[in-house]
């Protein structure tokens, strides 16, 4: 396999694109994620995974504040994560997220799910609007779709418009919830190649997956979650090859099946 | 070429016989009967009980229907040249009919609310038809002024001067917007109603000495008949909708207050009966206003009619909320949708197409639910059909008003249906 890194020359130098420090999380009494600290620079690709229920989705939906974390800090791209509405909504237009379920809007169709955002929040042209988000459909290989809805095409195809959906935002940074998890095997690799692509463009990129060959491929670092914690985290080689706690060591091998 | 047949094979058919049609049993009418109405014993049964229903309502209405008379003065004439076999008497409809569609309203000004209707269509249209042109949206809104000064007449610098209230709301709202959305958003509610209880009744003065032009006025007490259903149902219709989404909005509320406000007004309304609240808004309300004022008893009902179906509507719409997955809600914030712009783009075109069903529902049940008037002295369709059977010339007369009446309300209400269906079809985006 490729390794994509080789493009985009990524490290520590790299200016801080999210940083949470000491950060925990609670529903209601229950402790999901604990005394969270990670630093992402621009350009980096990290994969997260662990077991469900370990806090992942919840961990990337505090970067966009889809959750309220109870303490520490979240910083976005210099914009601390508050309850101020103006930096919440600045975070979510430089933050663009891809979800499990697509949930794409079905009442609109590819083209106006791809510029909806742009023409009510970023203020861009209809025309313009609708010039990228071609471009982004014709990024994604589906073009050809754009005057459908949603729910005339196949679920690979529909996570690709979610991706060119947030793409049309220009963000910053892109966060993937399990992207592939609810396609059938067949999708899988459309998508992975999609996002794939996104990486070699030098996009920074949190990815949520158990697609361990996009995380060797693609990834500069894994990080494993478990019960609310960040175990360990490394790069995608001594990850595998080395990984340094007992429990990683398990899900791996439940993961990759030796 | 027989004869080689013959050495070889016993028998081979050498013509072929021209296709014939399919057993009579088994085409057309025949087989759709057979498989529709006559397919068990229990079918067979129903089909025949439905047969024996159905001819005998027709060998009792069909007479009473094709004997109907439909020139004549007074019941008696009718009973006269119907000569004692039954028959309907649709005289009523001929010597009334004005009546039960316009009330008292005065004949020779007839032409207003048939104007106003006609151009309640064009309002309409662009709201029920995408193909319509955008631009007549613009007549839409200025319609229910238009339609106001129509029926009512007075002095046309009134409806003008208040729906000036409007454009002068949204010019404060544009001077105050950099002080911030909320100190806008006050001013914006806050102007036009400053403009409507003081600036609008003197302004309308004074550009009615200058220019003076208008209608002749007509007073609320000669509007009646089916045209006083009509402005009750339409408006309530037209204001229910909004009332209705922004109470369902409340509900669904995160702030304590506009939830509990919310929650309260729905479960009240949808605890009391409606005639309470009618008998309320032509009885109590006299008690409560000051002295002296007019407050017009149609607007007054429009209000109780209004707020009655906008706390179904919320209920139904909530419904529709309910049914939207969370996805939906989580996307429109990860693009950075605010609240208010997530519920106009993606929630609530989502939950009131789920809604339909239930809203053109609560449409139909206030548009008959108008009828109710009667019981506080509006001459509705029904009103005037006691006046006329009090009339000695139709006293005894039934069955002919009240079908023509629910014909009237028929043709609204399976309009309405039909529309619905319509829309869901049209609205459909999943599985062409
Ligand atoms: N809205 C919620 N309320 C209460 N508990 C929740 C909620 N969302 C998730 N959880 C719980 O938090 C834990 C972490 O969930 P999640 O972040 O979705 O895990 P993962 O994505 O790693 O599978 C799970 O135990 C889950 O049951
Ligand atoms: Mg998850």
């Amino acid at each position: 396999m490729n390794n994509v890194q080789t493009s985009a020359v990524v490290d520590d130098a790299n200016p801080v694109a999210i940083q949470i420090r000491a950060m925990n999380k609670w529903y209601g009494s229950f402790h999901v994620l604990r005394d969270i600290d990670m630093t992402v620079h621009r350009g980096e690709r990290i994969v997260i995974c662990g077991p469900s229920g370990s806090g992942k989705s919840t961990l990337i939906r505090c970067i966009n504040r889809l959750e309220e974390h109870q303490s520490g800090q979240i910083i976005v791209d210099g914009t601390e994560l508050t309850s101020d509405l103006k930096n919440i909504d600045k975070v979510r237009s430089e933050v663009g997220m891809v979800f499990q379920h697509f949930n794409l809007f079905p009442h609109l169709t590819i083209l106006e799910n791809c510029t909806l955002a742009p023409i009510w929040v970023r203020k861009v042209p209809r025309r313009e609007a609708e010039e990228i988000a071609m471009h982004f459909l014709e990024k994604v290989r589906i073009p050809e779709q754009a005057n459908k809805y949603p729910g005339q095409l196949s679920g690979g195809q529909q996570q690709r418009v979610a991706i060119a959906r947030a793409l049309c935002m220009r963000p910053r940074i892109m966060l993937f919830d399990e992207p592939t998890s609810a396609l059938d095997p067949e999708m899988i690799k459309e998508v992975l190649d999609t996002m794939i692509e996104l990486a070699r463009d030098g996009m920074t990129m949190i990815c949520v997956t158990h697609e361990m060959g996009f995380a060797r491929q693609v990834a500069n670092r894994v990080i494993f979650m478990d019960q609310g914690q960040i175990v360990e985290q490394n790069a995608p080689e001594e990850f595998f090859a080395r990984p340094r706690s007992e429990r990683t060591r398990l899900f791996l091998s439940q993961i990759l099946g030796h | 070429m027989s004869d080689t047949h013959a050495e070889t094979v016993a028998f081979v058919r050498d013509t072929m016989l021209p296709p014939e049609p399919p057993p009579v049993t088994e085409i057309g009418a025949v087989r759709w009967v057979r498989e529709n109405l006559f397919s068990g014993w229990l079918n067979v049964l129903l089909t025949l009980g439905a047969v024996y229903v159905i001819v005998w309502l027709l060998a009792h209405i069909g007479p009473w229907l094709l004997n109907s008379v439909w020139n004549a003065g007074s019941l008696a004439e009718c009973r006269q040249i119907l000569d004692g076999a039954t028959g309907a008497c649709f005289a009523v409809i001929r010597d009334r009919g004005q009546q039960l569609l316009y009330g008292f309203y005065p004949a020779n000004l007839y032409w207003r609310p048939n104007l106003a209707l006609l151009l309640m269509v064009v309002a309409l249209a662009p709201l029920l038809f995408p193909r319509v042109p955008r631009r007549v949206l613009w007549f839409s809104a200025v319609y229910p002024a238009v339609a106001y000064w129509l029926l009512w007449g007075g002095s046309v610098w009134f409806p003008v001067s208040v729906l000036l209230g409007f454009p002068a709301g949204y010019l404060a709202w544009r001077v105050m917007r950099p002080a911030g959305a909320i100190l806008s958003g006050i001013v914006a509610v806050l102007v036009p109603l400053l403009w409507w209880a003081v600036v609008a009744g003197p302004l309308a003065g004074l550009l009615q000495s200058i220019v003076p032009l208008g209608l002749r006025p007509v007073r609320s007490d000669q509007f009646g008949g089916f045209m006083l259903s009509i402005i009750i149902g339409v408006t309530g219709i037209a204001l229910s909708l909004p009332l209705g989404i922004v109470l369902a909005l409340g509900r669904r509320s995160d702030m304590f207050l506009i939830k509990t406000l919310s929650v309260g007004f729905i479960e009240f309304i949808r605890g009391v009966p409606l005639i309470t609240l009618l008998f309320t808004a032509s009885l109590l309300l006299n008690y409560f206003l000051p002295p002296g004022t007019n407050f017009d008893i149609i607007l007054r009902v429009i209000i109780m009619v209004t707020l009655f179906a906008a706390a179904y509507m919320a209920e139904v719409i909530r419904g529709g909320l309910a049914a939207l997955p969370r996805g939906q809600y989580e996307a429109a914030d990860a693009l950075g949708l605010d609240y208010w712009k997530a519920q106009r783009l993606v929630i609530m075109p989502q939950a009131l197409k789920v809604s339909i069903p239930g809203i053109v529902n609560t449409f139909i049940g206030l548009f008959k639910d108008t009828t109710l008037v009667v019981f506080i002295g509006l001459l509705d369709p029904i009103g005037l059909s006691n006046s006329i059977r009090a009339d000695t010339n139709w006293n005894g007369i039934y069955w002919e008003l009240f079908i023509f009446i629910g014909l009237l309300f028929f043709i609204f209400c399976f309009g309405m249906s039909r529309y619905s269906q319509h829309l869901e079809r049209r609205l459909k985006t999943d599985h062409h």
